[in-house]
């Protein structure tokens, strides 16, 4: 399930995962924004950015507890919460998101 | 989001009407090359992909002894058919236990038994096509083998060795399921499913005991590959992780405190699951299971605890002495190995913990029994102790719990619709089809008792639950950890509580007044 941007096919496995993490950007992240119906605004970007500041440090996707955290802090306790991740991404914060993010999905029983 | 319907829930499951082919679209996605290889197994469908099969069944058939028997056994008596919860919320019939045994009892008869190497058609024996190589692993993917066909079959036949041995084979040929395959490559590289590196690891656990310090005022400790520590926690990564499988672990967290044992995670074996039995690799399963018993003896432990996974209490309890044991270096004047309800249970019984229960009384309370520790093993040293020790520690923690009915309970219980190796987003259909017995059960305890929670000790099921319940009206947050509970409910010593916090307000309000009157009074002398 490969995606096209700029007149580019950027690789990805067949649930969507880019297959190779350096081919991310910006427009690319609007692209599979698009393919999950999400409507990226200023709160959603705060998560992705957030996603990937953590990979690129720890390399993988911060625990759903820490980014709720992470969200508490930079757009206030209202927001901090799975309740609103879940608003902001549907099928999961840490899956969609990582998907839009450019992140390998997570694994496991989760 | 996948399209599809879901079945009407019934407080008593009924019999659905067949409907034949209903899932045979559902198949996971099949492993990469490279996960495969990983594993030691084919990257892809080898060419002689047949004679491998058979030759691969030959040598389970010699080795395992009950799947021989199973082979055999089946009378075809039918008591099996409506106890899947597979088939009762899809009405595959091919989802009936019998009908999947079948997809390799009839290839077991065409090249292991006389008759069926003489007379096929008089025995229902079949040769081994792609067709029915496809159906293999389209139907052996909708077994959680979670075995409860097998307390309703009289001769105890147990679909779950054949879904096992089925997976077996087709990794032997190259056709192996992407979910399981990929996790158990990452328990090999990294140490857990997640893929959580020990640094990522550390710095969760210590943001994890920061929130235990602003939640409690007590430095509650997550302590990491701590040599001479006296019990390593073995635990699934979800817990680090997912919610609501975190509040759990702070819930162990707690309790080690307030028993004042030393104890340690460890990042080497960071990981409870042990995805190889759902592939029915005992070489795989005896690699996941040795990387513990190392780490327990690097790190010098007296005492194994077990957290909240279900097929990783029936590897541990069942497996891992045969597999890796002995386990004689470890203290046996304690459970080897030992399960974290056993260790919270054996606390509330000396009365060695303050459990405040109306902590928990904005909600009402079942129990799931999860599978593997239903019906594959036990808890403590009385018979049912499985059932038992998980209730007991909910009721010592909670004024109202609630069981859902007796069919649906105990060695009864209905699977959460996600466990061995399908709780994977590839399967949602079968998925969401699968926990409509389970659903229809709680919804029953919902409108008659107002139960609001289901809590539960696997993280599959936790997980599973938390995606399925939305779909059924519930909420996603109402499946919760047992150990969540006591989290919610346990008063460390020294701890601040909310009476503690009122009665300082109070304090402070009285001592102000006093501070008010002596100062009046002050003046007074002026």
């Amino acid at each position: 399930m490969d995606y096209a941007v700029n007149g580019q096919t950027i690789g990805a496995d067949e649930e969507g995962y880019i297959t190779d993490m350096s081919t991310w950007s910006k427009e690319l992240a609007g692209t599979i924004a698009v393919e999950e119906k999400i409507d990226m605004n200023d709160d959603h970007w705060e998560v992705v950015n957030f996603l990937r500041d953590y990979y690129e440090e720890y390399q993988i996707a911060p625990a759903v507890r820490v980014l709720t955290k992470a969200v508490k802090k930079s757009l206030g306790p209202d927001k901090g919460n799975s309740k609103y991740l879940y608003e902001l991404f549907p099928y999961g914060p840490a899956k969609q998101a990582c998907k839009i993010a450019g992140l390998p999905k997570p694994t496991g029983c989760v | 989001m996948d399209d599809f319907t879901l079945p009407e829930l019934k407080a008593e499951a009924e019999i659905p009407k067949i409907n034949e082919g209903a899932m045979s679209h559902s198949q996971p996605y099949v492993a990469a090359p490279d996960h495969q290889e990983a594993l030691g197994f084919p990257g892809e469908l080898v060419d002689d992909w047949h004679d491998k099969a058979i030759a691969k069944m030959g040598e389970i058939l010699d080795s395992q002894r009950a799947l021989k028997v199973y082979m055999d056994a089946c009378v075809k008596c039918g008591a099996c058919t409506d106890k899947c919860h597979y088939f009762l919320g899809t009405g595959d019939p091919k989802n009936m236990p019998v009908a999947r045994q079948d997809l390799m009892r009839k290839i077991y008869r065409r090249y292991f038994t006389w008759t069926g190497k003489w007379f096929p058609w008089l025995v229902g024996a079949k040769d081994l096509t792609r067709e029915v190589l496809d159906e293999w692993y389209t139907y052996f993917h909708q077994c959680s083998q979670c075995r409860r066909c097998s307390v309703y079959c009289p001769y105890g036949i147990d679909t779950a060795e054949f879904s096992m041995a089925a997976r077996e084979i087709m990794d032997h040929i190259g056709m192996g399921q992407k979910y399981c395959n990929e996790i158990i490559g990452k328990v090999h590289d990294i140490g857990n499913n997640l893929g959580l590196n020990p640094k990522a690891l550390r710095a969760t656990l210590e943001d994890l005991e920061e929130d235990l310090l602003d939640d409690t005022g007590v430095e509650v400790r997550l302590p990491l590959d701590e040599k001479g520590a006296d019990i390593l926690l073995i635990t699934p990564s979800a817990d680090f992780f997912a919610e609501p499988h975190v509040d759990g672990l702070l819930g162990y967290a707690k309790v080690f405190h307030q028993a004042g044992v030393s104890w340690t995670l460890s990042s080497k074996a960071s990981e409870a699951a042990n995805f190889a039995m759902f592939i029915g690799s005992h070489d795989q399963m005896g690699k996941i299971a040795e990387r513990i018993r190392d780490a327990a003896m690097e790190l010098g432990v007296k005492r194994i605890i077990v957290g909240e996974c279900g097929h990783a209490w029936r590897v541990a309890y069942n497996f891992w002495d045969t597999l890796v044991g002995p386990f004689d270096f470890l203290d046996p004047n304690y459970p080897i190995p030992q399960h974290i309800c056993e260790f919270t249970y054996d606390l509330i019984q000396k009365g060695e913990l303050n459990l405040d229960k109306s902590a928990n009384d904005h909600m009402t309370l079942t129990f799931h029994d999860s599978c593997n520790v239903s019906r594959a093993s036990r808890m403590g040293d009385m018979p049912g102790g499985q059932f038992i020790i998980p209730r007991e520690v909910i009721k010592a923690c909670c004024n109202n719990f609630v069981d859902m009915a007796d069919d649906t309970i105990h060695e009864n219980t209905f699977c959460c619709g996600g466990g061995g190796g399908l709780l994977t987003d590839d399967l949602l259909e079968l998925r969401a089809k699968g926990a409509s017995p389970r659903m229809g059960a709680y919804e029953q305890v919902v409108k008659d008792h107002g139960v609001t929670h289901m809590a539960a000790i696997c993280a599959i099921c936790k997980t599973q639950f938390s995606k399925v319940m939305p779909m059924y009206g519930f909420g996603m947050t109402d499946i919760i950890s047992v150990h969540e509970l006591v989290s919610n409910a346990i008063i460390l010593d020294g701890q601040e509580t909310d009476d503690d916090a009122e009665e300082i307000e109070q304090e402070t309000a009285e001592q102000s007044v006093e501070d008010q009157k002596s100062e009046v009074e002050g003046a007074g002398d002026e």
